[in-house]
Formats: C-alpha cells, sequence, structure tokens
C-alpha cells in the first residue's frame, strides 16, 4: 500500500480495507463545470467509504488528464476508478485503456454521466444539475466498490467480408478489402452491379462518365 | 465495376438478396436467396442472340421505362456479370409449341429453363451495408403534374436521356413530339426539404446534380434556354462553387422559387407560374420540358435488414452510425459497418470516401484471425441451479443449455452469450450471475440513488443501445428536461430484474420507468419481449397489493429518439408530482410486510 495516502483516504478507511477508489469529476472546460459545481461534487465523494481520492479534474480525456489519474492509480494505490464525465458511448473505450496502461482491470471502471445527461440537459438549473451530478456519482462509487476483473476471451475471427449491394458504395468496399488480401461476397438484388451510379451520365465535379 | 467482376478475392452474386443473418462479429452466417437467371453466367457471352428471336416486348427498367427489351435481355451494355437474363414472369415458357426460339438461336446452349432459385450459406467475419437508396417516387404527390403532362420528367429519367448510351444516344428529345426542346426548366428540391411533401431533409447531391445537368445542355446546345428553380443552391464541396459559377456565366438562368403552379399548353409546352423570391414578383416561364430534381430516400430492404442485424434508423429512415462524428461508418452491432447511402443521402465520391472507411473499420478487425469475445456474460451458479429451463427459454441466442429432465444444470455457452442479462432477470432461483450488472451492482446503484430525498427522484432503467442512447442524444441536442431522473445503464431492458423493481419501491421511489429499444429494434433479437413480459406482471402484482400500477412505467426510446426522451422526462416528472410522501410511506409499509 502507498505510503503517500491523502488525509481523507486516511479517515476513510472502511472495514473493506480491499477497495480504494478514486474519483474524478471531469469538468470538461466549462461543458460540465458550468452548470455543474464539479468542486462540491468532489469533496461530497471524498466523505464516502472506501473514496481514497476525490477531485475535480479539467479534461480527464486529456493527455495530461489520463496521466494524473494514472500516476494516482500507483501512487495512492487505487484499485477502483469512477470518472464523472461524458457519456460512456463517448469514452468508456479511452479510460478503459488508460486503466489498462496502469496495470488494472479494464473492467474495474466505472462512469458517471455528467455531461449529456446532466449540464448539457438542465442548463438552467445548476442546483438541481449538481443534486443530480452528486447522485450520479455517488451511485457509480456505489457500483464501483462491486466491480470485478473480468477477461476478455478470444474467439475465431473469419477473415471474410460480406458486402450487401453492389452499387458504388459497396464496389468499392468490396475492391478495398480483396486487394488487401481478404475474400469478400458481393450480394447485389439486381442482374447487375453498378447501382444508380451506372445509370448517370457524366458525374459532378468531374463532369466525367460514371461506369 | 469490372475490376470488381474480373476480382479472384471477390464473389459477385446478383439477383440475390440476404434472407437471414446469424450470429456475431467473427462468425456471422449469411443466408442468400439466389434467384435463377435461366442464363448460365460464365457460359454467357452476351452476344445478344436470344434477344433477337425473343418476341415478347417490355419496358426497360434502366431506362426507366423510355426504351424497351425482350423478356431475355442484358441489363445494360457494360453489365458485370455479362450475361444475358431472362424474366420467367414475362417469358413465354419453354413450351416448344409456343415458343422456344431463344433456347434454338443460343449456340453456346447456355440458356437453361430448368434452373431454379438457390440458397446459400456464407460464413463471413464483418459486414458491410451498403444497401444504397430509393429515389423519390414523384407519382404519389403528382408533383408538378409528373404524372399527366409526358414533358414533365424526373431527373434520372433526364439523365438517361442525355446518355450517349441511353434510349436516345443521348439526343435530348421531347417526349410529346421527339423534338429537341428550345427550352428546360429543372425543379429543386422535389421530395427533400419539406415536411409537408416528401422528406425534411436536404437530399445533398440534387443541387449539384442539376447544375452538371445544365453544363452538359449547354455543352451540347449553347443556344437553349436552361432555368433552374430553387430555394437555394447548396454548392459546398470541393470545386463545386465553380461548377456553378461556370453554369450561371453560361446563361443558365438561376430563379430563386419554386413553382407554385405548372399547366400544359396544348402545343406540349408546360407554363409555370413563380413566385420569384429574390425580386419579389410573379412570373410565368413557356418551357419545353421540366426536369425534376428528385430526393433521395431510403432503401426498400432497410427494415428488413435492421431488424435482421439488430441496427438502429434515424428518423429520416436511413441506418445510425454508432457514433455520429468518431464512428461514422460503424454499427452499434460490433462488425457491422455503412457504406455510402445506405447511411444518408451523399454523392459518388462521398460514398465512395465512406466505402473505403468502412473497408479499413472492417480490415481492422479482419486482420487477425481472433478477436476478443464479449467479456460481460453470464454465469450459472451449479449448485444454485434448478435446471427448470426458463433461462435457456428466454436466451435470444441459444446460449444456454440444461436439460430440465434429467434435472443437468444449466450452462452458459460463453462464446454465444451477448450479454443481454435476461436470464440473470427471469432466474427465480438467483443461480445466474450476469457479470457487469450483477444484482448487487444494481441493488446498490438504488441504494445509493434513493439514500436521501427519494420521493424527489425518478428511477430510471435505460438499455445501453437505444433509450441510454437517446438520452445522450437529447444531451448533444441540448434539450432540457427536468433533472429528477436517475439513470442506471444496463446492457438490455431485458436485465431488469423484478427485484430491482420492488426494491425500488421499498426504498421509497415514487415511480419508476423502464426503458429500452422498440418492439423490433431489440440489440439482442427479442430480448425486450420479456421486458415486456414481466412489467406487465409486476403491474398486475402492484394492483393486486393495492399500489398504483401506473407508477411503474414502460417506455420505448431508440437512440434517435432524443426529443422524445426528454419528453418522457417530462412526463414522468408529472406522474411522480402526483405520488404523495404519504403514498410513499405506505408503499414501504407495505412491501416491508
Amino acid at each position: 500500500m502507498s505510503t503517500s495516502m491523502t488525509p481523507t483516504s486516511q479517515a476513510n478507511l472502511s472495514a473493506n480495507t480491499d477497495v480504494r477508489i478514486g474519483v474524478y469529476v471531469c469538468r470538461c472546460g466549462l461543458n460540465i463545470a458550468q452548470t455543474v459545481d464539479c468542486d462540491a461534487v468532489a469533496a461530497a465523494m471524498a466523505k464516502l467509504p472506501d473514496v481514497a481520492v476525490a477531485k475535480s479534474i479539467g479534461y480527464a480525456c486529456s493527455e495530461p488528464g489520463q496521466r494524473a489519474i494514472r500516476e494516482e492509480i500507483e501512487t495512492l494505490g487505487l484499485n477502483r476508478i469512477v470518472i464523472g464525465s461524458c457519456s460512456p458511448r463517448l469514452h468508456e473505450p479511452t479510460f478503459r485503456q488508460m486503466l489498462t496502461a496502469a496495470g488494472l482491470n479494464p473492467y474495474l471502471l466505472e462512469m458517471a454521466n455528467l455531461r449529456e445527461q446532466c449540464s448539457w440537459v438542465h442548463m438552467q438549473n445548476r442546483e438541481g444539475a449538481t443534486a443530480k451530478a452528486r447522485d450520479l456519482v455517488k451511485m457509480a462509487v456505489a457500483r464501483s466498490r462491486r466491480l470485478q476483473p473480468l477477461d476478455e476471451a478470444k474467439l475465431p475471427m473469419t477473415q471474410r467480408a460480406l458486402v450487401i449491394g453492389g452499387g458504388v458504395a459497396g464496389i468499392q468496399a468490396a475492391l478495398d478489402m480483396a486487394d488487401n488480401g481478404y475474400e469478400v461476397v458481393l450480394v447485389e438484388k439486381q442482374p447487375s452491379i453498378g447501382g444508380v451510379m451506372a445509370q448517370l451520365d457524366k458525374t459532378f465535379p468531374t463532369m466525367d462518365c460514371s461506369i | 465495376m469490372t475490376d470488381a467482376g474480373r476480382h479472384p478475392r471477390i464473389t459477385i452474386h446478383t439477383l440475390s438478396e440476404v434472407v437471414d443473418i446469424k450470429g456475431n462479429v467473427g462468425n456471422f452466417d449469411v443466408q442468400i436467396v439466389k434467384k435463377a437467371r435461366y442464363v448460365d453466367e460464365k457460359e454467357c457471352t452476351a452476344c445478344g442472340d436470344c434477344a433477337k428471336v425473343c418476341p415478347v416486348v417490355r419496358p426497360d427498367e434502366f431506362n426507366l421505362g423510355l426504351s424497351s427489351r425482350r423478356a431475355i435481355y442484358s441489363p445494360f451494355p457494360q453489365a458485370v456479370p455479362s450475361a444475358y437474363v431472362l424474366n420467367p414472369h414475362e417469358c413465354l415458357g419453354n413450351n416448344p409449341v409456343v415458343c422456344n426460339k431463344c433456347l434454338e438461336a443460343c449456340e453456346k446452349k447456355c440458356i437453361d429453363f430448368h434452373m431454379s432459385d438457390q440458397t446459400l450459406t456464407e460464413h463471413v467475419g464483418t459486414i458491410v451495408v451498403a444497401t444504397g437508396l430509393a429515389p423519390h417516387d414523384p407519382r404519389v404527390l403528382d408533383e408538378y403534374g409528373y404524372t399527366r403532362y409526358e414533358n414533365v420528367l424526373t431527373s434520372l429519367e433526364f439523365e438517361r436521356l442525355v446518355n450517349a448510351g441511353g434510349p436516345t444516344q443521348g439526343h435530348l428529345l421531347r417526349p410529346t413530339d421527339r423534338r429537341q426542346p428550345k427550352s428546360v426548366g429543372f425543379i429543386q428540391c422535389v421530395g427533400s426539404r419539406s415536411a409537408r411533401r416528401g422528406k425534411s431533409y436536404c437530399s445533398n447531391i440534387c443541387c449539384m446534380n442539376t447544375i452538371k445537368s445544365t453544363l452538359v445542355l449547354k455543352e451540347h446546345y449553347p443556344d437553349m434556354a436552361v432555368k433552374v428553380f430553387y430555394i437555394d443552391i447548396r454548392a459546398f464541396g470541393k470545386g463545386f462553387e465553380d461548377l456553378y459559377t461556370r453554369s450561371r456565366r453560361q446563361g443558365v438562368h438561376y430563379v430563386r422559387g419554386l413553382p407554385g403552379q405548372v399547366e400544359e399548353l396544348p402545343d406540349g409546352r408546360l407554363r409555370v407560374a413563380v413566385e420569384n423570391a429574390a425580386g419579389g414578383t410573379l412570373d410565368y416561364y413557356e418551357l419545353d420540358m421540366l426536369v425534376l430534381a428528385i430526393g433521395i430516400e431510403p432503401a426498400a430492404g432497410t427494415h428488413k435488414l435492421q431488424e435482421m442485424l439488430g441496427l438502429q434508423l434515424t428518423s429520416d429512415g436511413f441506418f445510425l452510425e454508432a457514433h455520429p462524428k468518431l464512428q461514422p461508418v460503424d454499427a452499434a452491432t460490433r462488425g457491422v459497418f455503412y457504406a455510402g447511402c445506405a447511411e444518408g443521402p451523399k454523392d459518388i465520391k462521398e460514398s465512395v470516401t465512406q466505402a473505403s472507411a468502412a473497408a479499413v473499420r472492417a480490415i481492422r478487425l479482419m486482420q487477425s484471425d481472433q478477436i476478443t469475445a464479449e467479456a460481460i456474460t453470464s454465469e450459472i451458479d451449479p449448485d444454485l441451479c434448478k435446471a427448470c429451463g426458463k433461462c435457456a427459454q428466454v436466451c435470444p441466442y441459444h446460449a444456454i443449455v440444461v436439460d430440465p429432465k434429467k434435472k443437468t444444470p444449466a450452462q452458459v455457452i460463453t462464446a454465444a452469450c451477448s450479454g443481454c442479462g435476461t436470464c440473470a432477470a427471469e432466474c427465480a432461483f438467483g443461480a445466474i450471475t450476469m457479470n457487469h450488472f450483477t444484482d448487487p451492482q444494481i441493488i446498490d446503484q438504488i441504494d445509493a440513488m434513493l439514500e436521501d430525498r427519494p420521493s424527489e427522484k425518478i428511477l430510471t432503467f435505460a438499455c445501453n443501445w437505444c433509450s441510454y442512447a437517446g438520452a445522450d442524444y437529447a444531451g448533444v441536442s441540448r434539450l432540457q428536461y427536468p433533472p429528477n431522473a436517475r439513470l442506471i445503464r444496463t446492457m438490455c431492458s431485458g436485465r431488469v430484474d423484478e427485484q430491482f423493481i420492488w426494491h425500488g419501491f421499498r426504498k421509497g421511489a415514487p415511480v419508476i420507468l423502464v426503458s429500452g429499444c422498440h418492439i423490433g429494434d431489440c440489440h439482442y433479437i427479442n430480448a425486450n419481449h420479456w421486458t415486456v413480459k414481466r412489467v406487465e406482471k409486476v403491474r398486475q402484482k402492484m394492483e393486486k397489493r393495492g399500489l398504483r400500477p401506473e407508477r411503474l412505467q414502460l417506455e420505448w426510446i431508440s437512440a434517435a429518439e432524443g426529443t422524445r426522451f426528454a419528453e418522457v422526462m417530462k412526463r414522468m416528472e408529472q406522474l411522480r408530482r402526483t405520488v404523495t410522501e404519504q403514498e410513499i410511506a405506505e408503499t414501504i409499509d407495505l412491501l416491508e410486510k
């Protein structure tokens, strides 16, 4: 265990000493911070059990942001990471890679959606948005305690592609894949490939023929 | 086209349709129905002897009915494969008494009336969806008299008329008198940019296509009067403005305003009334020919494919990408990519660019012979399993094997499991753990949320693929709604266990919303059917126990329905306000008994 523990983490060592959660509330420039009081949210999280560190951060996804988190994973011995930021549909892969780089299993990450589902949709209600953000991160912290490392098994990959539709797009995709050495099955409803493009006379911007 | 036809690694199936797709990224089993061509594709030399003797004359689809073909025909001169095709519905049949002429004429003997439709199975790792477009059909609304006046054409018909390989060898002729028109007018935005007529979106290509057509006309017929009626000209691409300027410089008259009325004059000319928005005048033009710049619509088979692959559509009806900026050619379903107009209206350059991008994204997965499997899968504890068989029954992927008769505990085939979690939600014995979305994880989220002031909060379950994405879309669109909802993400609405709902009410939730993909759009084939059944069951139980069943709501919200998400949130907030502190306290009392 790291020797450089913050006062908060010492105060919050619960019975479950194995879990050490790092909470990072991303301000996303002003995207989140203009509506949500990120420092207040972080301060509230610092009081929760098992939370070793909780702070707000400028851009969690940026290289300096990720580096700071990676460093704290090491120095504070963090083993669960909670990030309150944009939608996990955007940056979950980014932060999972960050965990992997720091030697943690990527499934020990939990995100709270403070941008798409909070700051951007309650822009006129700072108080309501902050209360919601506090709950969302708290829920993420609660969930993170229960997270378990998961392994991704390997499955065979069939190195062959199907292209549905033999118009200009389908033909181009099929050629690019085939030229790169992959077998391609091209399926076309009509008796010939070519699609709508084949019916055109000259095409812009080059003003040459389409076929 | 010919490059694709000759390529040793490309197998082309024409007259073919994908009818079923099973499996996942890396291992898709695709069923294709290949219709009989009745001509041996490899042997046919496209000499055309068969068509010369065929007595059946039909409109030629490739030329949009502006010329004719026989029942046995070549789709067009440069067709790939370069083989004739026989339409069995038009052919008089191989009855020697009736016909049989083509069979006799074909020296290579490649016509075979006994060919039948084939069902092929292909095993592939990735899929590129390039299903193209359907041109807007101006017949439906009879726009600008298209069905009544012969000299009103669509832009595609015009293309065939000015094409050297077309029915008139490239000579523009007026349909009524087969004479070269002295004046031609183009009407823009037919079927586009109007919520009332056609589609509300911009079809992207029509402005430039018209500009190109005016240049073609001016090149061949410098004295022809060419007019373009438009709302505004969108010439934003590289080199586009140059073409527009060139067109204007060559004397093409651009009139700002769409015609309100088109009348046919006795000599076949067309009288057009236009309110000129630039000058504020009502002008009349008499033109020999009118060309409707028709818009682009989603291709006919879009819905079928969407269901087969569990894809999503935007409100326009085109395929929805995984992320509009960062994953513009990826589908949300791993291993599926989009190219061309299937994803939205686009020109040839954009289609080609996107196709190359889709190819690279597919290659990125295919370059290794292995792929990481889904880590979020379910596990069964054999000690707790009672071998009832329910989990196997609800699994959309048949990924669970169990023998209820022999009482052997159920087992998950991990490679086939996609991680919807429906099995875990349906297991009555708590024997199934849905990894990464376990019961304790979700219960702890509910507890954390309802720890303080629960009566002010709306407990919302949202599926990852549709509803949660719909909530994100509301955010991206900056749609404002009350801040009371707290979302719990599950991969599928099928994961929402009955006990989560009871637990929520027990902890003081005033209202609960379960949201998922629309029926038919479920990312996990049909797992959301079980969501419906479960929510119905819980509501019935609520009624029996004296709880208002409407406090539990079920909504389908797609990834593109940000507006709908915001509306549902507003409605849920109204509903929440009808639940009093007293009602909540009574519910807690009742459920804790």
